[in-house]
């Protein structure tokens, strides 16, 4: 993982509730073995058509959805399947940060392991973000995750929450496993008083 | 005091430093062909072992076709996704049954089945329906490839505390009123984001009065209410569904593990973060009308209007789901025409299921407008529901019998709707697409489901019973 670096861009608008991770990737995508290749597919049905030509009406297939990092989402984002094909198809698109009101669990953890930031916001500051996109879709703000910070066109600070963690490993580009194998003993020690009681399945 | 949530959680804390996440032991890792692959190549390109074959069971069961098992796989992506995955399993030596295993199955109907699912445990799956072991007393909950590979390499996975969510659904159901319409009037009064953060705790005298795999459909689905688990204390339905399965405990083992399940329930006077009574006697036969498992309704309701709705992004999305399912606010969904009628899925595909569906269709005929697929969840299921003469039953009423998996309820290997059909479907998930591309769902009890594929249309059971 590439550590995770301030930056500074435009928003494209998603002003819907409840966006699935089946819509995010839909599920026929998921026979691949690989992480590779997934930016084509991301929001592919929403994106395009039957023949498989983009609709010109979904935000991604419009100037506003190009070369941008973050994307702006209504409540409760990335629910339902726990594929981690969704944050795999959002960074390799572009994507390094969603802002919404909320997010999933299992998608803020998958998230959080492949550098992709799920930016939580009260609901009067995602209303003010749609409504600056809708009047200035040209408008840019700033991701800061060392201060944890949002820095609006206007120079308005909001600060959101993470984990500290998690925080931790993104700016320093570590990922979660290195750091449990550090734990050897820890996890050893634990097995031997459960010795026992583990049900094992006689493989 | 404390709950079975905190109860569980606190005997799998292997570590916990100050600032980071808790490392949890995981009891029992179940595998699949289609989160696992970059998590196998993960520990080959770190040259990692898995630490604990002993505790991983995989099975194929989301990209496997559901017909004649002997045929070769069409479909050349998944053939190489079910591949790797034997090979994967070969490989680390990881217990795996395959595409041509008597023992195959959808993940979450066969760790139950084989007694691999505990009470006290941890259950991880790289599958968000993983919450359906939480039925046993265990906590079970969905997780990424990342953390897949994480559990294959250490046996532990980093987690925050969960908030407890306790829903106590007390009194008697209604005739005709299943665990399925328990689930979805739950997630119909909180939503899908109404668990977020939280594990639920489903008690009350309507829960104890359920079957284990009653349970387990209840469970299944506490991911679409937005939780990550959801358990039931065991007791003696649970101890009894357990004794003598290939991998339960035996004999002196057995003892020692019942008396450690027994302190498991919830200590009198523990408090919960939230909590929610609903009276069983309330709850109709329940169907979904949107593209959300929280867009539910009682069956006999009329569809929202979304001019009530004041908050404008959320009526947008009313307006957007209803455009979807081409439905109209106002009007009932009961005699909506049906297309499709699929009973099957980690939620609905047990015996009991079965048994359920076979009741209202034993002696009638589908109506022809109608394909119904039946497919049972595991080979074990097969097997039962042949000895009690289940398909003949299928068949006659002119539904299509299957091999076992999850088939429509994902749609991954080749069983679909065709754009703009609908279905009335047993298994859990509505959303946009998720029955193949433009197909329309609505959630349903097996009973709903085999009404409706009498009728050819949305159908109220309760009329035919």
């Amino acid at each position: 993982m590439k550590p995770f670096t301030p930056f500074e861009s435009r928003l494209v608008p998603m002003p819907l509730d409840n966006i699935d991770t089946d819509q995010v990737i839909p599920a026929r995508f998921l026979k691949t073995t690989s992480k590779e290749g997934l930016d084509k597919q991301l929001f592919y049905d929403w994106r395009y058509d039957a023949q498989g030509n983009p609709k010109p009406d979904f935000i991604l297939n419009q100037p506003q959805g190009q070369n941008a990092e973050i994307l702006l989402a209504g409540d409760n984002f990335g629910c339902g399947s726990s594929r981690e094909h969704a944050p795999w198809a959002l960074t390799q698109f572009g994507f390094r940060a969603v802002i919404s009101t909320s997010f999933a669990d299992i998608f803020t953890q998958n998230s959080l392991k492949n550098s992709l930031l799920p930016l939580i916001v009260p609901a009067d500051v995602h209303a003010e973000l749609f409504a600056l996109v809708a009047n200035q879709p040209e408008a840019r703000v700033k991701v800061d995750l060392a201060s944890q910070t949002l820095t609006l066109p206007d120079g308005k600070i909001i600060e959101f929450p993470v984990d500290p963690f998690s925080k931790t490993c993104m700016l320093e580009g570590v990922d979660e496993l290195g750091w449990i194998l550090k734990q050897e003993p820890s996890i050893a020690e634990f097995e031997k008083q459960m010795v026992g009681t583990l049900n094992t399945l006689g493989a | 005091m404390k709950t079975i949530i905190e109860k569980v959680w606190d005997s799998h804390v292997v570590h916990q430093q100050p600032g980071a996440p808790t490392l949890l032991y995981i009891d029992l890792h179940l595998v699949h062909e289609v989160t696992s692959p970059q998590a196998f190549a993960g520990l080959r390109q770190r040259g990692l072992k898995v630490r604990r074959p002993d505790l991983t069971l995989a099975t194929a069961d989301h990209s496997i076709p559901t017909t004649d098992r002997n045929l070769p796989i069409l479909d050349k992506i998944a053939a190489n996704q079910l591949d790797q995955l034997e090979q994967n399993c070969r490989d680390f030596g990881i217990q795996c049954f395959g595409v041509h295993s008597s023992q195959q199955g959808i993940v979450h109907v066969i760790g139950p089945e084989y007694g691999a699912t505990q009470p006290g445990m941890t259950v991880c799956c790289g599958d968000s329906h993983t919450a359906t072991h939480g039925a046993f007393g265990a906590l079970a909950f969905g997780i990424g490839t990342s953390e897949v590979e994480q559990i294959l390499a250490t046996q532990c996975v980093l987690q925050r505390k969960s908030k407890t969510f306790q829903v106590k659904v007390d009194g008697v159901l209604s005739p005709g009123v299943t665990a399925k319409d328990i689930i979805l009037h739950l997630i119909s009064k909180i939503g899908v984001g109404g668990g977020t953060g939280c594990v639920f705790e489903y008690s009350g005298s309507a829960i104890r009065a359920l079957s284990m795999e009653q349970r387990m459909t209840v469970c299944n689905m506490s991911i679409e209410g937005g939780a990550r688990a959801g358990m039931i204390a065991p007791d003696d339905a649970t101890f009894q569904y357990l004794a003598g399965r290939q991998f339960s405990p035996k004999g002196a083992e057995w003892d020692a593990a019942l008396a450690r399940w027994k302190k498991l329930p919830t200590d009198e006077g523990a408090a919960f973060d939230h909590t929610l009574s609903i009276d069983a006697a309330s709850i109709e036969p329940m169907i979904t009308y949107g593209t959300n498992p929280g867009m539910g309704m009682g069956i006999t309701a009329p569809l929202p209007d979304p001019a009530s709705i004041a908050d404008p992004r959320e009526r947008d999305s009313m307006v957007k789901a209803l455009k979807y399912m081409g439905l109209e606010g106002g009007k009932p969904l009961l005699g909506h025409p049906v297309n499709v009628v699929f009973i099957g899925s980690c939620t609905n595909s047990r015996i009991s299921d079965l048994r359920s569906a076979a009741s209202i269709l034993k002696g009638r005929k589908v109506n022809p407008s109608v394909r119904v697929m039946v497919v049972p969840g595991s080979q074990e299921v097969k097997r039962q529901a042949e000895a009690e003469g289940l398909p003949q039953i299928f068949r006659d009423a002119g539904c299509d019998w299957r091999e076992p998996g999850c088939s429509m309820c994902i749609a991954m290997n080749g069983d679909m709707l065709q754009p703009g059909e609908y279905s009335v479907s047993t298994s859990n998930r509505n959303f946009e697409g998720r029955q193949g591309k433009g197909g329309r769902t609505f959630l349903a009890s097996p009973l709903t489901a085999a009404a409706s594929a009498l009728s050819g249309v949305v159908s109220d059971v309760r009329r035919i019973m």
